[in-house]
């Protein structure tokens, strides 16, 4: 009897309680149940079309490369999902009632909700070139791009990948890890100059030719052939006329909001699903998180749409809180981004934009191998520090975020510069170049007081 | 560039081959006054014997011979069934003990060797190891040419480093285990301790499928899932069979031994043992592996570092110095080895031999204790295990040298860690309780401690863990599952460093905040199948007493998210502390409230 009954109030509380219905089981959505399911006992679903289990979308090239297999770039474990009640629905969503809270699936079969996540990321832009729909002609966002990649690769004689940006170059870097000659069209005069500062780009470009990448810049693809069978055989540059002969296509002009298919429902909808600062939309209990997600009073110095790993995990948690009623307003904190350059870490700590403000001063240095940098921007008036940008060097993120908040004076910063470094031991240190230059521009004297170390980061930061 | 590494390849595969080979070169030939036995009566026993096998002044082949040879010492012994033994001579002066037959095959078979690898052993010697080091350094030299900068292309794409698929990889290993138990129980002729390991096996097996509940969660990032690294099979194979042929086949690789010899000599003045031959091998594999090490990792200076280690201490401490103490006269020790690795340390001989040679011993013995003692505890506050495990051990620096293609086979899956907890720290009280009982008997003369026959108890260890785990399984299977299969599941001495590790040191691996991408490249390359993503997508810090501070997830990772560190700050804090993003929970504003 005493059983039953416990088991009958279990029931009831189950048909009681909230549904938190996701879609999309990338980084926002899955950051989205977990934080839900560590504060909450609701019932949480997450309905995906791409993958049955959550992976790493940011691990793809990998996958190609042979660094790892699909398996490794799973975050958690295949039972964890059961082991934390959270359901996984492999099916893809067709049309949402936002009146009803229904959702109706591929199959037909409907779904109810009391809460709904949109977590729907990307696609791969495409600016209706001629052929871009044939055969061997692919963006690289999901797993069937790279499926498409991997049928097309055997026997590949050249690989055009067209757009620069971070896609663009780790395109290039898979279909060279198999020893596939490459051409890059680039509209830039510089790769990615529009983000980063010119020596950076510079020295970026260099690296993308000395490893054998054709690298073409200030050009763009006017169309793709095709080779009589529906498939790619050559692009034709726009700027020169030149056709050149390809096996594969790669489209990598940036990425928008995979939001097409909501556009008549109702929901309010800009370049992305507009949300406010609680990651709410116009509908009510529906939010939008992650790529797919435009906020419509981003911080100052922000945009919209972030499409970035970090903002959709940042977004995940602060939609969760919401969702299980504590309030709280999405705040990325201070701008940081990593990226790896074929054999060039990168991170990005605060504001260091491509064209330099009039108000702001920068400290370039770069290592005489052309494949380190270290970049620190300041306000010339207050000498406040307001950026790192780090190539072939690790900075630490807490250390620098701290000085940037805390409006540190650069001097100050300069001194103590060792605190950041988070290269592996025994790598030579450099700030003291940096410091040299600084003295050399300034007349000052500068010496570096702290190396490396964690102990020294440890009290500065518990200061 | 391609084709120079193609002809090094060729070359080693060659030599590779005719190192196999050669063991079917020659023969042996018994005579009279090369008959095996320490007294008279012995010999005796064996001419007699021989007259009845008709195996004396015969030109055979090894394996015929061996087995002849063993058959005749058979015969001698059920001869001797009935001796009577006369008045003031040792039972054992008379009879042959079981335990003679192996050392009497041995010397015969090496004594009566005739062939061309006896008659020309240098020239034998340049043909496997000298053109195996050739055609290895014409294979890895040329990469010091390529672009500093990870390596990793294609390693899941080759038919040698690739893996096996799960239930396949398990089969391979069950049966292993298996053979070595049953093989076990025959040579040591006792029953008890094999059916004492099956049952801790299986007990171990409960806990971790039933009680931790790991029954249902089948690891899926464990092994690959097209099961085709034939080559990593057939290296496994080759390697398996050598480490048998080494433990307990040796009379077997005669012509192996016989080709070191005149080495051995130049160096410790003795003729070669097999343990000559294997430690050579392994210095040299290590050192022509460490270069491959170097020029892989020519743009990370820890890891450079860290391999000219591992060199330099197999080189030196392992290798040279115990062949220049032995041509000295001198108790020839490994003295970076210490206990319960060196699990024979405190075995009554070895002590024994020590104390007999006076003071250099005493200092040698009385190194080895506070090595162990004090030496862990001190430097593993301070640096973490990785001192000993990546900077200074031998089967470490194997593994991170000759092992570094396969430290992608590790299996990353929490069952896995499960079954690690158990077994590692199992193998440790073995080790303990084992040298209790081996000193206890030291001490006291008794072999019974409680119910436990301390003599066996210390021939099983040997058997089943000394060797058939650390060899067999712990480097036979480096193309299978990973290059740290010992260090991570076996390995005493790692177990108690990680202890200390765990629970009192400076040493842990931090996450540079918020910037891991969860790709998992950290976890795949950690060889001792360390979830390391688990950690740095929440922005902990990793403290776990496997880690043996290889620095290989700080290498790959290509976010810079990883680093390895020292330091006192509060480690339990910083590993417990979750700080996935910038709004951790305890910096959450919560409005409304
Ligand atoms: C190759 C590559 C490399 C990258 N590298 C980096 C990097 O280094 N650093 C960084 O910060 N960012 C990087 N990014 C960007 C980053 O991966 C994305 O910002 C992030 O994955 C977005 O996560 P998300 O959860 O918003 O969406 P997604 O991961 O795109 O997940 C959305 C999921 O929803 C599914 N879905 C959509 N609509 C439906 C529907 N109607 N029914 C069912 N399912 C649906 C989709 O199939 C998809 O699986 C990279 C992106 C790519 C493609
Ligand atoms: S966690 Fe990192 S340093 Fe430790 S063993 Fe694994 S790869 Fe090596
Ligand atoms: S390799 Fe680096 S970025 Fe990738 S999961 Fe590990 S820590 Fe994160």
């Amino acid at each position: 009897m005493l059983t039953l009954q416990v088991r009958d109030f279990k029931l009831t509380y189950f048909l009681l309680m909230d549904h938190v219905v996701i879609i999309g089981n990338g980084i926002s959505g899955v950051t989205t149940a977990r934080w839900v399911r560590k504060l909450s006992d609701k019932k949480i679903t997450i309905i995906s079309s791409e993958s049955e289990h959550f992976f790493s979308r940011t691990a793809l090239m990998y996958i190609y490369m042979g660094h790892m297999r699909y398996e490794d770039t799973k975050p958690y474990e295949d039972w964890f999902w059961k082991k934390n009640r959270i359901d996984l629905v492999n099916d893809h969503v067709n049309a949402i009632d936002y009146g009803n809270k229904k959702l109706t699936l591929k199959g037909g079969t409907e779904m109810s909700y009391d809460r709904l996540v949109l977590a729907l990321g990307s696609k791969s832009n495409m600016f209706g070139w001629p052929g871009q729909d044939l055969k061997g002609v692919s963006g690289l966002y999901n797993l069937q791009d790279l499926e498409n990649m991997e049928a097309y690769s055997n026997g590949l004689k050249r690989a055009v990948i067209c757009g620069g940006g971070l896609i663009g170059i780790e395109m290039a870097e898979m279909f060279h890890s198999r020893n596939i000659p490459v051409t890059m069209l680039v509209r830039e005069e510089s790769y990615w100059n529009n983000v980063l500062p010119p020596e950076e780009s510079a020295m970026i470009s260099d690296h993308i030719v000395k490893n054998h990448i054709d690298l073409r810049l200030g050009v763009n693809l006017a169309e793709i052939k095709d080779d009589g069978t529906g498939r790619a055989k050559s692009v034709i540059v726009k700027e020169t006329g030149e056709e050149i002969e390809c096996g594969y296509v790669g489209l990598t002009a940036g990425v928008s909001p995979n939001v097409g298919w909501l556009k008549e429902s109702g929901i309010e909808i800009g370049r992305g699903i507009k949300v406010n600062e609680n990651l709410k939309t116009n509908m009510t209990d529906v939010y939008a998180i992650g790529d797919c997600a435009e906020l419509l009073n981003p911080n100052e110095g922000r945009r919209g749409v972030e499409a970035i790993w970090y903002t959709g995990r940042m977004m995940g948690e602060t939609a969760a809180y919401n969702i299980c009623d504590k309030p709280v307003s999405y705040d990325p904190g201070l701008w940081f981004n990593s990226a790896k350059f074929i054999d060039i870490e990168y991170q990005v700590y605060g504001n260091v934009p491509a064209q330099m403000p009039e108000n702001m001063a920068t400290l370039f240095w770069k290592h005489s191998d052309n494949e380190k940098s270290i970049r620190i921007n300041y306000d010339m008036n207050s000498n406040d520090v307001l950026g790192f940008n780090l190539f072939g060097i690790r900075y630490r993120h807490e250390v620098c975020e701290k000085w940037i908040l805390e409006k540190t004076n650069v001097e100050t910063v300069l001194q103590n510069l060792g605190l950041a470094n988070f290269d592996p031991e025994f790598y030579k240190e450099y700030e003291q170049d940096i410091i040299d230059i600084y003295n050399k521009q300034t007349g000052n004297n500068l010496k570096l007081k702290t190396r490396r170390g964690l102990s020294k980061v440890l009290s500065f930061l518990s200061k | 560039m391609k084709s120079i590494q193609n002809i090094g390849l060729l070359l080693f595969i060659a030599a590779l081959l005719i190192f196999i080979g050669m063991l079917g070169l020659g023969g042996n030939k018994l005579t009279q006054d090369l008959l095996p036995g320490k007294t008279e009566a012995h010999k005796t026993a064996i001419s007699d014997a021989a007259s009845q096998t008709g195996i004396l002044d015969q030109e055979m082949g090894s394996i015929d011979f061996i087995s002849k040879l063993k058959s005749t010492i058979a015969i001698a012994q059920s001869n001797q069934l009935t001796a009577t033994i006369p008045e003031g001579v040792g039972e054992w002066d008379v009879k042959i003990g079981y335990w003679e037959v192996d050392g009497y095959v041995q010397s015969t078979v090496k004594s009566t060797a005739n062939g061309p690898v006896h008659d020309n052993p240098w020239l034998f010697f340049l043909m496997t190891f000298g053109l195996a080091i050739l055609g290895g350094l014409m294979f890895i030299l040329p990469k010091f040419k390529e672009n500093p900068g990870l390596k990793h292309n294609g390693i899941y794409h080759d038919p040698l480093t690739r893996g096996l698929k799960f239930n396949i990889r398990t089969g391979i290993l069950l049966c292993t285990i298996v053979a070595v138990l049953v093989y076990g129980f025959l040579r040591l002729g006792n029953a008890f301790w094999p059916i004492v390991t099956l049952f801790i096996a299986g007990a171990i097996t409960y806990f971790v499928f039933i009680r931790e509940k790991s029954k249902d969660n089948n690891p899926q990032r464990s092994a690959s899932p097209i099961s085709t690294a034939w080559l990593g099979v057939i290296s496994g194979f080759v390697l398996i069979s050598f480490y048998i042929l080494l433990y307990w086949k040796s009379e077997y690789i005669t012509n192996w031994v016989e080709m070191v010899n005149p080495l051995s000599n130049i160096l410790s003045g003795g003729d070669a043992s097999q343990w000559f031959l294997y430690s050579l091998m392994y210095t040299i594999i290590l050192l022509v592996m460490g270069v491959r090490m170097l020029s892989k990792y020519q743009h990370n200076r820890y890891e450079q570092i860290r391999t000219l280690s591992v060199m330099f201490f197999q080189t030196t401490f392992a290798f040279m110095i115990p062949q220049i103490l032995s041509k000295l006269n001198q108790p020839s020790v490994d003295l970076k080895n210490m206990w319960p690795l060196d699990y024979s340390f405190f075995f009554d001989y070895r002590i024994d031999d020590l104390i007999k040679e006076g003071n250099i011993g005493l200092f040698m013995l009385g190194w080895g204790i506070a090595l162990f003692l004090i030496g862990v505890p001190l430097f593993t506050y301070f640096y973490g295990k990785r001192w000993y495990c990546s900077w200074v051990c031998g089967c470490g620096g194997l593994a991170e040298t000759m092992g570094d293609p396969f430290r992608q086979l590790s299996d990353k899956s929490m069952r896995a860690w499960k079954y690690e907890r158990y077994i590692i720290n199992g193998v440790l009280v073995a080790a303990v309780v084992m040298t209790i009982g081996v000193l206890y008997t030291y001490f006291t003369g008794s072999y019974k401690l409680g119910f436990i026959n301390t003599s066996d108890l210390k021939s099983w260890y040997g058997f089943f863990i000394g060797a058939g785990f650390s060899g067999i399984v712990g480097t036979g299977f480096y193309p299978l599952m990973g290059n740290r299969v010992w260090c991570r599941f076996g390995c005493p001495l790692a177990a108690y460093l990680g202890l200390v590790q765990k629970f009192k040191s400076r040493f842990r691996i931090t996450t540079n905040g918020g910037q891991c991408i969860s790709c998992g490249n950290c976890s795949t390359y950690c060889e001792m199948g360390i979830d390391v993503r688990s950690y740095a997508q929440k922005g902990q810090d990793i403290v776990r007493s496997s880690c043996v501070g290889c620095g290989i997830c700080s290498a790959v990772c290509p976010r810079g998210v990883l680093r390895l560190e020292n330091a006192d700050g509060d480690i339990s804090e910083r590993a417990g502390l979750l700080r996935t993003i910038h709004i951790t929970e305890d910096e959450v504003k919560i409005l409304n409230q």
